[in-house]
């Protein structure tokens, strides 16, 4: 086991915690759920007593050797990333920091991953367990810190991306991987129809592509792994460097055509990764694809209901980031089929039967 | 304990006259296949954990999703439980029938429907063949990754049920990272889809807790599975070593050294010397353990990645390293161990398969507890990891024709499951807890815990209708196994009444 560097600021205050949501319960009263309060534009507006958990945090163990971190909810990624990079190790997920507050339980919670989730994996596939406070008040624990664990339901998975609504994620315990010995970023001059044929037809060999956007004329690819295959990759797509910060300023919301014009919104489709452009009239330039074609960006004003039913009609769905408040979609994500729904109340009526966890977060009726 | 449903530990229901709920189904769903009579009934008495066989009360064979939709609607209604069942080659009693149920059977839903080469899925019904996926993907040179032992005969509704593994879980991940969408009917009859064919869909991410579920949330009628690229070249070393601890810290070295094998397998000498005389795989019968390590991916890289591990192996004391000269002596090394469970099976009457996993570094403790429990109870045990990853798989050797053994066995099984969890490990890696590992979740969670996963299925499943019995015990059960955690000296659950 790795020596820890304890930082002052590392609590455990998970009993502190269990005690807020006892209270909670027993009064009836709604909890807002807070980290980094970095990622409260996602979603709907939660009005609750703040629970905070960015005094949480903290590494609880880190064992290189057996790809296996935990860590408290409240630890800001920059922390973690930081920790583990020193190891040479990393989150394969490559979540989204919006500020350096940004914790890893924000991330977990909202399910966001950045440009290699195609290639990698999503958040909810590197999480090995959690340790989560149930409406009770009781810090349980489901999953563990190994590889493989088939026991019992996985309701670890199933807390990423509830975004707090289905209980407290207190501890999570991540499989790392380690970093890549060798990485390139290219451009390409290349315009969309071309684009998404080339990326079809790359998918489909065995190439260490980590990352694939498109957006004004250029493809832009990531090469990650062993040196010999990255250069040879490097050699065969040719193409003009790219700056290695441009993944994360993409993953991060910080690259130039974030920057919304009046009475735009931004929103991320969500489509099978060889969907054609669609239909909606929405000029080329305000729309990134990422992750290969299958996550795109769109800057737009056009209304949700025409959004959300061009993307389900080739299997995909439509996600508003700007916030009611400023202009955006009144509900955020996707409304769910009827049967979806029933069994997503069932659920939360289940696991949060007087609606004390981000109520209305996700939607309005649970 | 007996391991068979029991109704006053795992929960009443409703009983129904067998000749009234066939005359029930045959009316409300005409052209479904039911079978009734005893000798029709037999061969789907068991899956692959053979020891424990029940005579299902009828097993359905639909064919078309009308059917399975009527046959749930009415044992909902009837309040009669419903054991899905995909190949039966499960081996943690997961199929295991009903005295009082209906067994689902889904082996006629074996269509592949699509194979998207430019979005790189597949979409197939539940009863095809694990391999036969990575078949019909090969002519675009795309495979499903997933590669459980039973692969040639396992159905990938069964995989998902299970969450099923294989050799290269630590790479390319379990069931639930390779599938992208099921459409599941509930008890209910009601139909809907989880996951979609882009990366994420709305929503809670049932999807997820769909794998591993153990039949016990809804029936899979369909499902959608990422394919990878194959990968360009896959080569193997095998290393031999005169100490299974030392080959243990092996395993260690080569992760620490920032290299994630497509493979990783060890065996000991026991498991050696059973593979040797069945397969004749070239194996070191001398040796105390020898590990299989692949390395896939792009040539160039995993020449380069061959070099390293292979200095690691010198470092880490190997007594000789080979590496697999052409695909068919990687072929021999590997048929060593895929045969490792029947080559065992050759050496003793009976074995009986664990599949407990635990964090690598825990594996030289673990070792000696396993051989502590050998030499108590006098049964030999073969062990065979999936190194990489921690999960074990001990064969315990028996002969059931012997007063005794097979409950000999069942208990150091058991007690090898109990050191995987007070190593900080699980009682299950891929193989799911099913009938056969119900006690030992009573070691691994707390009743808290088992209470949070008995709201979980009420939310889909509130009669317990769905392969009840399985996967979750009852607090009864665990109260009656006396393993839960007895808190300042109290017996949990008071007022629980103890069989």
């Amino acid at each position: 086991m790795t020596e820890l560097a304890i930082h002052a600021a590392d609590r455990d205050i998970a009993d502190d915690l269990c005690e807020q949501v006892r209270s909670a319960y027993t009064d009836r009263t709604p909890l807002r759920i807070v980290g980094g309060d970095t990622r409260a534009f996602y979603g709907r507006p939660v009005e609750g007593n703040a629970l905070n958990m960015a005094a949480h945090s903290g590494i609880v163990s880190y064992d290189p050797v057996e790809l296996v971190v935990t860590v408290r909810a409240g630890t800001r990624l920059s922390a973690l990333n930081a920790a583990l990079a020193e190891k040479n190790q990393m989150l394969a997920f490559e979540p989204p920091a919006f500020s350096d507050a940004s914790t890893i339980g924000g991330a977990v919670a909202t399910g966001m991953s950045g440009p290699r989730r195609p290639w990698a994996g999503a958040a909810r596939d590197f999480v090995l367990g959690t340790r989560v406070i149930t409406q009770e008040g009781k810090l349980l624990r489901f999953g563990g810190e190994v590889m493989k664990n088939v026991a019992g339901y996985d309701l670890s998975r199933l807390m990423a991306g509830a975004q707090g609504t289905l209980g407290v994620i207190s501890d999570i315990s991540f499989k790392v991987l380690p970093l890549p010995t060798a990485s390139h970023s290219l451009r390409l001059s290349i315009d969309l129809e071309d684009a998404l044929v080339k990326l079809a037809e790359l998918g489909r060999q065995p190439l260490p592509i980590t990352a694939a956007g498109w957006h004004a004329g250029e493809l832009f690819i990531r090469l990650e792994g062993g040196t010999s295959s990255v250069n040879a990759t490097k050699e065969r797509l040719g193409g003009e460097s790219l700056a290695s910060d441009f993944w994360q300023q993409l993953r991060d919301h910080q690259h130039a055509f974030f920057s919304l014009k009046e009475g735009q919104s931004l929103w991320r489709l969500s489509l099978p990764p060889n969907t054609p452009p669609l239909t909606v009239d929405i000029p080329q330039s305000d729309i990134f694809y990422d992750w290969g074609g299958s996550q795109r960006w769109l800057k737009t004003d056009v209304a949700a209901d025409t959004l959300r039913t061009a993307c389900q009609q080739v299997g995909g769905h439509a996600t508003c980031f700007t916030p009611y408040a400023q202009g955006g979609a009144e509900s955020p994500f996707t409304p769910l089929n009827p049967v979806v729904e029933k069994y997503h109340r069932n659920l939360k009526a289940e696991l949060d039967a007087y609606g004390i966890f981000n109520p209305g977060r996700l939607y309005a009726a649970f | 304990m007996n391991i068979l449903f029991d109704e006053r530990l795992d929960g009443e229901f409703i009983h129904r006259d067998k000749a009234d709920v066939l005359d029930d189904l045959q009316n409300a769903v005409p052209s479904l296949t039911l079978l009734h009579r005893e000798e029709d009934l037999h061969p789907f008495e068991c899956d692959g954990l053979a020891a424990y066989r029940i005579l299902p009360m009828l097993v359905a064979l639909p064919d078309t999703l009308e059917q399975v939709e009527g046959l749930l609607r009415r044992c909902h209604a009837l309040g009669v439980p419903v054991v899905t069942r995909g190949a039966g080659t499960g081996l943690s009693g997961g199929a295991l029938p009903l005295e009082r149920g209906v067994l689902l059977v889904m082996s006629r839903f074996n269509t592949i429907i699509d194979v998207d080469p430019d979005a790189r899925v597949a979409r197939v019904q539940p009863g095809v063949r694990n391999l036969a996926i990575s078949e019909a993907a090969a002519p675009y040179g795309l495979y499903y990754a997933p590669d459980p032992s039973s692969q040639i005969a396992c159905s990938i509704g069964g995989n998902v049920a299970e969450n099923a593994g294989g050799v290269h879980c630590l790479k390319y991940g379990l069931t639930v990272h390779n599938v992208m969408r099921v459409d599941v009917m509930t008890i209910e009859g009601e139909r809907m889809t989880l996951g979609s064919e882009a990366l994420d869909a709305p929503g809670f991410d049932l999807l997820a807790l769909m794998n591993g579920s153990e039949g016990m949330l809804g029936v899979v009628t369909e499902i959608t599975v990422k394919l990878l690229p194959k990968p360009e070249t896959a080569k193997v070393l095998m290393a031999s070593f005169d100490d299974i601890e030392k080959a243990g810290r092996a395993v260690g070295d080569i992760i620490a050294a920032g290299i994630i094998p497509g493979g990783l397998e060890m065996m000991d000498k026991l498991a050696i010397k059973a593979a040797e005389d069945f397969i004749k795989a070239g194996y070191p019968v001398e040796a105390e353990a020898i590990l299989l390590c692949e390395l896939d991916g792009v040539e160039a890289d995993v020449d380069d990645d061959c070099q390293t591990v292979r200095r690691v192996l010198e470092k880490a004391g190997a007594t000789d390293i080979q590496l697999a000269r052409d695909e068919a002596e990687r072929a021999k090394f590997w048929a060593g161990r895929k045969n490792a469970f029947p080559a065992v099976g050759r050496m003793s009457p009976d074995y009986y398969c664990m599949d407990g996993t635990i964090p690598r570094r825990e594996l030289p403790r673990v070792l000696k507890g396993i051989a502590a429990l050998s030499q108590e109870s006098g049964l030999a045990i073969a062990n065979v990891f999936h190194a990489g990853d921690g999960n074990m798989h001990p064969l315990i050797l028996f002969d059931a024709n012997k007063e005794g053994q097979l409950t000999l066995a069942e208990n150091v099984g058991g007690k090898i499951l109990e050191l995987c969890v007070a190593a900080g490990g699980s009682i299950t890696g891929e193989h799911g807890v099913g009938r056969e590992k119900i006690n030992q979740m009573c070691s691994q969670f707390q009743s808290d815990e088992l209470t949070v996963f008995h709201a979980l299925k009420a939310a889909f499943d509130p009669q317990r209708l769905l392969n009840p019995g399985k996967n979750i015990p009852t607090l009864a059960r665990c109260a009656e196994f006396g393993a839960m955690h007895v808190h300042n000296n109290e017996l949990p659950h008071p007022e629980l009444p103890r069989f």
